[in-house]
Formats: C-alpha cells, structure tokens, sequence
C-alpha cells in the first residue's frame, strides 16, 4: 500500500533508532498524545528499538478511554429503548458502564450495529423512517467533521428520526490538564497527527510557549514516530520548546478550514468530564442551538445521570502517565480484557490493555 | 480516533453542491465510496487521507518523498565509517 | 466452525447469559468449553481436545469430528455456506491425519427460505463432497418459525480413516520445530465482510475455503514426521498458534514479514482497522515438523495446489511461557496474544 508500507520499512527504521540512540545525552519522557500511535509502537515493539534514556509514556489519545461512564450509561440506556437502531464505531462497544456495556445491552436484545462512517447511520435513518436511529459520536478532532457533516446532511434532509449522542473531546485541554498537573514528569510530547490534519497545530505553538516544551505533530506509521521521536529529541537536547511537523505530508499549520468550518457550523465548545481523569472546562463539544433537536439526550430524555466509576481503578492516573498499568493493585488480577474494571482495558490502545496484552510477558531473550 | 487510512482517487462524482461531491478511492484493490466535502481541491490521481468515510488531506507527495531523502542522505554519511580497508 | 460476525467482542466472562463472544473462537469461547461443556461429557478422547476425536474401534483408528455452521451471509464471493459445511468437517479430519470418508449433514432451516436457495447450497455441497472425496451418507432436516436462524445453518459430522503412523496433536510439538502456513491469510474473513459492508474491489477477493486433505495425504505420503496440524478458523493464526503454545506450554516465535497476506487483503484490513493475523480462514493450515524435516515439507506442500504458497513462519523455542510472540517487519517484538472474543473493527 502506497504511503503505509514505505514507512514500515525495517532498513529506515534501524536508521531513524541509530539517529536518536546517537542524541540522546539525557534521560528524557516523552508522551505520545493519540491511542493510534500507542497502537502502532506497540504492535511494531517500537520501544524495543528505543535507547534506554528514552522513557514513552502513553497519554490520553483513546477517545474509548475517556468517555465518560455517564456517557455510556446514556448509550445503553437509549440503545434500550424499543424501536431504536443504535449505532456505533466499534471500539465503543466494549466499554463497561456503571451497568452494562452496549455489548452486553445487544446480548439482551438492543439493537447496537457497528457502522464505519456516521454517513452510514444517515442512511439506515433514512432507510427506516420508522424507527429511531441514534449515532453515538465519540472521537477527537480528527472525527467531528464527518459526525458534524452528518448532523449538517440530516438537518438539510429533513432527516427526523436521526439524532446523535455526542461525546466529543478536544486534545489541547487535555495536554494542558496533564502539563499543568503539579507532578507532570512529561517533558516533550508528539502531537495527534490526524487531529492536527483537521485542526492545524496553532493551539499547540500556544501550549507549547506557555509551559516551554517541544511538541512534534507526528503521523502514525513506525517511521513516522521514529521521526517524530527523533525531532522531540534534538530539541529536548537543544532546550528548544515549541511545535515542530513531523506530519507534513498531511498537516498545515492551518490544518482543513472546510473541516473546520462544518464543526464550528453544528458543534460548539462544552465542557466535557473525562473518564478517570475528571472534569475539564471547554473540553468537549456539544450541539448548537439550530441542531438541538438532533441531540438523542434531549430527545430521549435520557442521562447523563451521575455514574459510579469502580473505586479501585486508577484509570486517571494511568491516563495522566503517572502510574503504569502494573503498579495498580488490581492489573491483571481483578481488572483483565474479559472483565475490565476502566476503559484502559478496554480498548487495546488503552495502556492497561496495551501493558496486559504486549508487555505482561517477558519478551525479550 | 484516528485511523485514517491513504487512497488514491479513481474516479470523481461531481456534485454541484460541493458538500455532496464524492469519489472511488483505491486502497491496494479495495474501492470505496469517499466523500470530498472536505478537499475540494483533490482531483483523480492524488492519494487522499481518508478517515470514516472522508478524504482529510490530499497527500503531499513532495513532502512524503522527504524522510527518504533524509534517510538516504543519513547512509551516505555512515558509509564511510562503515568497512575499512578494502 | 466458520463465518465472520463484526458486531461481537468480548463482554464480562462474569455474565450469566451467552454471548455472541462465546462463539468467538477466542478466550471467551475456550472459558465456555472448560466452564460448561468439558465438565459435562467428561472422557478422555474430550479432555484431548483436539479438532476430531481419535477412537480405536475394533483395532481400526479412526477420526470422528462434527461442526456447525452459521455463516451470514449465506453467500459469498468463493462460495456459500455450504463449500463451508463440507470443507471444514472434512479439514478437521485431515489434521487428525485422517483420510476423510462419510459425512452426515443436518439442516435447520428456517421457514420462508426460498427452495432454490437450498438447491443452490446443496449443489454447493455435492461438488464439494466429490472434490475433497467424501460421501454425505445421512442427514437430517428440521424447519423452524421464520425469524429464527438465518436461513439456514448446517451441521456435518465427519469419520476418517487415521493414515497418519503417529499421533499428530500439540502435545507432539517439540522445541525447535520450524512453524509453516500452507498460504496467505484472511481471504475468507474479508470475503465475508465484502458482502456485508458492501466493499468493492479490482478483483473480488475469494473466501479461501477448499478441502485440505491433498496437502495432508502428500505430506503423510512422503513419511515426513509431522508434529503438529491445524487449520485455521475464526480467530485466525493467532487463536490457532496461541492454543498449541498453551497447550504445549512452549513458546513460538514468528516473523511478521515471513507471513503470507495478499495485497487486497492488507489493503481492506487496513481500511477496516482489523488485524490480518486474527481475520477467519476457511482453506489454510499450520504444520509443525522438525527443523530438519521444514524444507522438505515446505516443498512437498508448495506441489500441492492447495497449499503453493506455503511458507515458514517461525520456529518453536524452550520457553515454557505458552507465548507467541511475533517480530514485527520494523524489529521490535510484541506478544500476540489470543483474542478475547472477536476482534473489533477499529476507528482509533
């Protein structure tokens, strides 16, 4: 495939890791920011090629992750309903509510369908002016103009029995929630990529001044993060702060404005709590007013009621890089992919579930 | 979520409401329907980036080719260290 | 054992209801087998657990195997449910080392499925049946109210001669046994999803499912020491692999660039944010033979049409750890473990 398998070549990779083995002077911890390139490092071993000094830390980028379980108790509760199509992206549907997951909600008879665009649920609405088609619109920046475009098209088709959950969450206040914690060890970051193609990285040139650290918006393929590693690297080293692009090939420091343009036209800020991690202000998007009547809480009157997260998962800290899966008393022995007790079990970007399926064996020798 | 995954235009269906217009992208064999809402400017031949449904970028197939350059230009340094006497 | 269901991952093993998970192939569907079933029937010929059970009845060895199929859709480029219902009986049986011979179908049909679709399915089947050599000696038929099962969904069972002079199972896996994959992975499991999400390709991609018993009988044919045979079914070559280093409790190692996937595989895997190496097969198979014996059997197999494209993949290690863990085309290693239920469509 042309523009992926180029950049998982082996020869590239074995140079990009000698290229940051001989910068490296100091120990350094690094986040990467999206769950796709925790995805990515830990299917190619990528930290095996790494020098020691180098320390990643995997952030919050795992929109399954943060939902917050209000949110997914919201989810099934309308997938519930009699006469509803609830559909979903399909990470979404392992993820335990206070109750159930949206799995276990079809188990027991709702129908949740797995689609791969919002477009999709569109078109099942239409397909079926009689029932009530619900699209839960999770994701980061990268995903809000498609969900956005949806609601857009809908509004325009006089599309009525169609309406979406929302769930989205915006990346800069979680980096901003994460740098400004008192014991943030995280000293240079790479930026989402895909979310940066939509959003451009101007928010970041901003972040990055205000608490003077590197930030390199990076793609998703091992060279990439290879690449991007060794940019945050040369300027850690440099004591140079601010935004490089790795990414080029796809991001503009203006990143899509007809992108942009449809999100702001539908969505606008809200704040958002972030499972495991808590409230953060402007975080989120929600609906604008000519839209509302597209808003299944409304027109459900459902959730988000006030939920109860398990007591022992410290999915917050492990969100925030300040604990690792296995220091949490429960890691692999209460808490495993079949019966998860947080989101980061959940989905195999999440770093529970990253530490729990990757890293739990020795692998080396 | 960010799984965006690249393509290359095949085919334009030309809307006049631009927010409609779609194409057949090629991913290695497989074709889809892509919408083009959000890059106007692509047209047949360029690879897009697409993700759930619509193109986010057009590749920039001059910029893509850099790392390599990079790359290549990285080994012609280590050459010379490399091996000794002949 | 075959179809291909997207809308099913792993839910709580602490629930008291099944779930599509438990179908999955993966660890949910092994925790039914060891919580519900294995303690229910209890023998030794079960408590093997391998693909057929291996009888001795009046001094003859035989191979007895059943499977159930419930394919949707009932269609597909390569084939339909019933190539499946034939094919994967007929496959558990070679990898006992059996030479397939009669097969028994039962047929639960639902009311209001149209008669030619049944002749479609049975004419599927009789040429299957002729190709991998097996007659279909008896059946059964059951229709149940429209609204419950999809159509139609088959049972076969299987019995085969044992031509194979030892045992061929996990235990037999050795340390430094070489690890070979009869062909290229995951055509069947996204020839499944072409039709249910409606993907369009250059060139369809065909379910691969094809009688294996060729490739046995040539292996079996050239007295090569087979360790170990399975083929692989829903949960792909990872499930496949993961049970026999489980069982085994050794380690296996493979190359993530020596595995054979096709081009328009990797192209809709890639799209569809799935994992070739979980993806369903319907006509492939894992041979474990002693290092020594590897070349040869790598070229007895590629004489085989049905297994040409036969590669190495990896070898056993002494690692008493029950892991597979897989090199990845850049360098780094990761351990690729057995999925919970089935694998899930990413976005992220």
């Amino acid at each position: 495939m042309r523009y992926v398998d180029e950049y998982r070549d082996a020869q590239a990779a074995a140079r990009l890791a000698e290229a940051i083995r001989s910068r490296v002077n100091r120990p350094w911890t690094v986040m990467e920011i999206c769950g796709g390139q925790t995805h990515t490092i830990l299917k190619s071993g990528l930290e095996e090629l790494l020098p020691p000094e180098i320390t990643l830390v995997h952030g919050p980028g795992c929109p399954v992750c943060v939902t917050p379980v209000e949110l997914i108790d919201a989810a099934v509760e309308v997938a519930s309903r009699p006469g509803v199509i609830f559909c979903s992206f399909g990470d979404m549907l392992r993820v335990p509510g206070s109750v159930r997951s949206l799995l276990e909600a079809k188990a027991r008879g709702a129908d949740v369908r797995v689609v791969y665009s919002p477009l999709d649920a569109v078109k099942l609405a239409r397909a079926n002016p009689a029932r009530e088609v619900v699209f839960f619109a999770v994701g980061f920046e990268t995903t809000a103009p498609a969900n956005a475009m949806a609601v857009w098209q809908a509004a325009r088709q006089g599309i009525g029995n169609f309406s979406v959950l929302v769930a989205h969450v915006l990346v800069p206040p979680a980096i901003e929630a994460i740098l400004s914690a008192p014991d943030c060890r995280v000293q240079g970051f790479l930026a989402p990529g895909h979310v940066c193609t939509v959003v451009g990285y101007r928010e970041y040139e901003t972040l990055a001044a205000r608490y003077r650290v590197p930030i390199v918006v990076t793609g998703f393929e091992p060279l990439d993060i290879l690449e991007g590693l060794l940019m945050v690297v040369s300027r850690l080293e440099e004591g140079r702060a601010g935004v490089g692009n790795q990414y080029r090939r796809s991001v503009q420091r203006e990143g899509n404005r007809a992108a942009q343009q449809i999100v702001a036209e539908v969505f606008e800020l809200s704040d958002r709590r972030w499972r495991g991690i808590g409230l953060i202000p402007m975080s989120g998007l929600k609906l604008r007013e000519p839209y509302r009547s597209f808003d299944a809480l409304a027109r459900f009157a459902a959730g988000p009621a006030p939920a109860e997260e398990s007591r022992e998962c410290i999915a917050g800290l492990v969100l925030q890089g300040l604990k690792k899966p296995p220091e949490c008393p429960a890691f692999a022995v209460r808490c495993t992919p079949e019966s998860p007790l947080g989101a980061p079990m959940v989905s195999s970007e999440g770093a529970c579930a990253a530490y729990y399926l990757y890293g739990r064996r020795e692998v080396r020798g | 979520m960010c799984l965006a995954v690249p393509g290359r235009i095949v085919s334009i269906l030309d809307e006049e409401d631009s927010a409609l217009r779609r194409a057949t992208v090629d991913f290695a064999g497989v074709r889809r329907e892509v919408s083009l809402a959000f890059t106007p400017e692509a047209k047949p031949g360029d690879y897009v980036l697409v993700h759930v449904g619509f193109a986010l970028s057009v590749v920039d197939e001059d910029e893509a080719e850099k790392i390599f350059e990079e790359l290549r230009a990285m080994s012609e340094i280590e050459e010379p260290e490399a091996g000794g006497s002949p | 054992m075959s179809g291909f269901n997207l809308s099913c991952p792993a839910p709580l093993v602490a629930g008291d209801r099944v779930l599509l998970a438990h179908g999955g192939g993966g660890r949910l569907m092994h925790q039914l087998l060891e919580g519900v079933f294995l303690p229910a029937f209890s023998n030794p010929a079960l408590e093997a657990r391998h693909d057929g059970a291996l009888l001795t009845v009046n001094g003859v060895r035989l191979a007895f195997t059943t499977d159930s199929y419930v394919v949707r859709p009932l269609f597909f480029p390569g084939g339909n449910i019933g190539d499946l219902a034939v094919n994967g009986t007929v496959n558990d049986l070679a990898m006992c080392g059996a030479r397939p011979l009669y097969l028994s179908a039962g047929f639960i049909l639902e009311e209001g499925l149209p008669l030619e679709t049944l002749r479609e399915v049975t004419a599927a089947m009789r040429a299957a049946a002729e190709r991998a050599g097996v007659l279909l000696v008896t059946g059964d038929t059951k229709v149940v109210d429209q609204g419950h099962g999809d159509g139609v969904y088959i049972n076969t069972a299987g019995i085969g001669v044992v031509e194979a002079r030892h045992q061929i199972s996990p235990l037999r896996v050795e340390p430094g046994d070489a690890v070979l994959v009869s062909g290229d992975l995951g055509a069947h499991g996204v020839a499944i999803l072409s039709v249910r999400e409606g993907l369009e390709f250059d060139a369809p991609i065909a379910s691969d499912t094809a009688p294996l018993w060729p490739a046995v009988e040539a292996l079996l044919a050239a007295g090569l020491e087979l360790h170990c045979l399975r083929d692989l079914t829903r949960g792909g070559l990872a499930s496949a692999l993961n049970e026999i280093a489980q069982a085994r409790r050794l380690a296996i190692r493979i190359e993530e660039a020596a595995i054979p996937v096709s081009e328009a595989v990797k192209g809709a895997c890639e799209i569809l944010g799935l994992d070739p190496l979980y993806v369903a097969n319907e006509g492939r198979f894992v041979v474990f033979v002693p290092e020594r014996e590897a070349e040869r059997a790598l070229e007895i197999l590629r004489g085989v049409p049905v297994s040409a494209a036969a590669a190495r993949i990896g070898s056993v290690s002494g690692d008493a750890t029950g892991a597979v863990i897989l090199r990845s085309r850049v360098g780094g290693r990761r351990v690729l473990d057995m999925l919970s239920g089935e694998q899930l469509p990413r976005i992220c």
